[in-house]
């Protein structure tokens, strides 16, 4: 088990830049979630710890280690990838056990090491298939346990899930986290999927365009985002956004409705901001923003009304069961400490 | 997909399939039939299809004219030397184009393929130079170079193809799992581009097998593979078409019996890539 630093790692792929300056501490058994949508630059990344590509500046440290210029062989860190990369032409025995085959481990050990992650992960039936005799749900337990067998200072995890169908990928999920918590081992994961992020991580990384957008604890970034894109980004259904200018404590909206603000907002009379809403923070109330009903759609637990209102379409989640039908006139509101704002210029938090 | 074609259409169709088949093979059959006629009846108007007194004087004859055996062992040598030669330069060179292709791997690759458009004649004259100047003429390890040589942009292509479609990812992940080089092409590619290779290495056999310009022009006995063996009945003397008919099917019968157990690998190995 090892940390894991960067120091400002950059990486070109001739004249596009993917990463730029990208510092990142991550502690010895931590497990951080690397998330951003495609081409951001999460697997790059996650592929320069590896080693598989050559960084153009920086640093990566692996424990006290600098190893800019080790080879993956010998960065003793384990991958699993997206496609499982598992060999074709070997069982599931020989698949686990090649890394320590290819070390000269004794044959005991090797069997050892190989039984005790094969019962870790339910593979004990499995040994003698080949991966082509498997399911997609074992094949990546397969890669799994070709990861632990290894007993590796760092895990890789290069969008390990994004091949199952939803309901194996839950299972996964939870079974990762389990085996996180068991190992204890440093762990960076990369997903593109938010929900992946915040139930998985100890702390979620957002990047976005080769730059890190904002690093804490998933509850930290729903809570407190630190920009627009990290506030669009994180949460499902996705945070409404209405465009607006300060006028004195309150925020004036695109249709003249007034909107009260947080006290902590540092803004200015007439600065322009942008208004951002969880969608379970918005109510139905007799004033405030009017807004005609569009799409009611009951998912059970909630349900998720879609409306017109500010020349914006919002989108609001209510616990209880309102009776509604498209076509309805309602007034919407939200309580001043549930309102992000940030300024529209720069993207940035403000409050 | 399966489409529904009626009885007479197939009927059509399988009918016009037996009659290309039929002409593609004709002169093979025609050689053979042939090989078994006397001098006399081999040039005969109107040419008698079955119906001829049949005869192996001609296999006899050939026997005691020629070395049959030494011919058969050049064409072996050079064929499989040249084919493992080009396969010990080919295999590192497409792993390098396949998995580490650098800018310029596409043209080199275009290179290497237009080579064989030029037309091998003109490259005779100073090769036959060079190969006089240094000794080489009518010697195997001068026409195995040759032979490697053409055959190589082909090999290389070839085994391409198939590294190609080999996930790279695979080759990462036994890299992470501690690979060198030497062991990830050992024991991760190797085994798994296994029936590119053999067919690579069949076709390759059977090409050079064939290959008569620069073995006929490059030999006179010593290293004279079949080819030459065949051409040496198309004498000054005159045609003996029975003769020269015997000799073919002798040149061709190994690589025949070869191709014929190979199919199935040549067949794949000249659509890989094209259907998934």
């Amino acid at each position: 088990m090892a940390s894991v630093s960067l120091r400002s790692v950059h990486k070109k792929f001739g004249p596009i830049t993917v990463l730029q300056s990208i510092d990142l501490d991550i502690e010895d058994g931590e497990f951080v979630v690397l998330v951003g949508p495609s081409g951001c630059g999460k697997s790059t990344l996650l592929r320069s710890i590896a080693g598989l590509e050559t960084i153009n500046g920086g640093e990566i440290h692996i424990g006290e280690r600098q190893v800019n210029h080790v080879a993956p062989k010998d960065r003793d860190i384990a991958m699993v990838f997206q496609s499982y990369a598992l060999y074709p032409h070997m069982d599931v025995r020989r698949n686990m056990g090649f890394s320590l085959n290819l070390r000269k481990s004794p044959t005991r050990m090797v069997v050892e090491r190989v039984s005790a992650a094969s019962t870790k992960l339910g593979l004990n039936s499995l040994l003698d298939r080949l991966p082509k005799q498997l399911s997609g749900g074992q094949r990546q337990r397969v890669a799994m346990g070709r990861a632990i067998v290894r007993n590796p200072q760092v895990f890789l995890f290069d969008e390990p899930l994004s091949n199952l169908d939803a309901k194996l990928r839950a299972t996964m999920r939870t079974e990762i986290k389990a085996l996180h918590q068991s190992l204890k081992t440093t762990a960076i994961y990369v997903t593109h999927d938010q929900v992946e992020a915040m139930t998985m991580a100890n702390r979620i990384v957002v990047m976005s365009d080769g730059v890190i957008q904002q690093v804490g604890a998933p509850l930290e970034l729903y809570d407190r985002p630190a920009n627009i894109f990290v506030a669009g980004f994180i949460g499902s259904p996705t945070m409404n956004f209405f465009d607006a200018v300060i006028d004195g404590k309150q925020a004036g909206l695109a249709d003249g409705s007034l909107l009260a603000l947080p006290a902590s907002a540092a803004v200015t009379e007439g600065q322009k901001v942008v208004i951002g809403i969880r969608p379970e923070h918005l109510h139905f109330t007799d004033t405030g923003i009017p807004g005609t009903v569009v799409v009611v759609e009951p998912l059970g637990m909630s349900t998720q009304v879609t409306l017109d209102a500010a020349r914006e379409r919002v989108t609001l989640l209510a616990l209880e069961r309102p009776v509604l039908a498209p076509g309805d006139r309602k007034h919407l509101t939200a309580r001043p400490q549930d309102i992000h704002v940030f300024d529209r210029a720069s993207g940035l938090r403000v409050n | 997909m399966a489409r529904a074609v009626s009885v007479r259409r197939r009927t059509i169709a399988t009918a016009a399939a037996w009659l290309i088949g039929f002409l593609i093979f004709f002169p093979i059959l025609w050689t053979i039939i042939t090989s078994f006629k006397t001098e006399l009846e081999a040039f005969s108007t109107p040419p008698k299809f079955l119906f001829f007194e049949w005869t192996t004087e001609n296999y006899g004859i050939v026997q005691e004219r020629s070395n049959y055996l030494r011919f058969v062992s050049n064409s072996l040598i050079l064929s499989i030397g040249s084919t493992l030669v080009a396969l010990l330069f080919a295999i590192p060179a497409a792993w390098a184009m396949a998995f580490a292709p650098a800018k310029r791997t596409k043209d080199l690759l275009m290179w290497m393929l237009s080579t064989k458009m030029m037309p091998p004649v003109g490259a005779l004259i100073p090769v036959y130079l060079i190969f006089r100047d240094m000794g080489l003429l009518d010697s195997r390890g001068g026409l195995i170079a040759v032979l490697f040589l053409m055959n190589l942009p082909i090999i290389v292509w070839m085994l391409y193809t198939y590294f190609k479609e080999i996930p790279g990812e695979i080759l990462e992940a036994a890299r992470m799992d501690g690979a060198s080089l030497w062991k990830e092409l050992v024991y991760v590619l190797a085994p798994m581009a296994v029936p590119g290779i053999a067919s690579t290495l069949l076709l390759n056999v059977i090409l050079a097998w064939n290959e008569a310009f620069w073995t006929l022009n490059l030999t006179t006995s010593a290293a004279a593979p079949l080819t030459a063996f065949i051409a040496s009945y198309s004498s000054p003397e005159g045609l003996f078409w029975a003769k020269l008919s015997a000799a073919s099917t002798m040149a061709i019968a190994p690589i025949l019996v070869l191709g014929w157990f190979a199919q199935k690998q040549l067949v794949r190995g000249l659509t890989f890539g094209a259907v998934k």
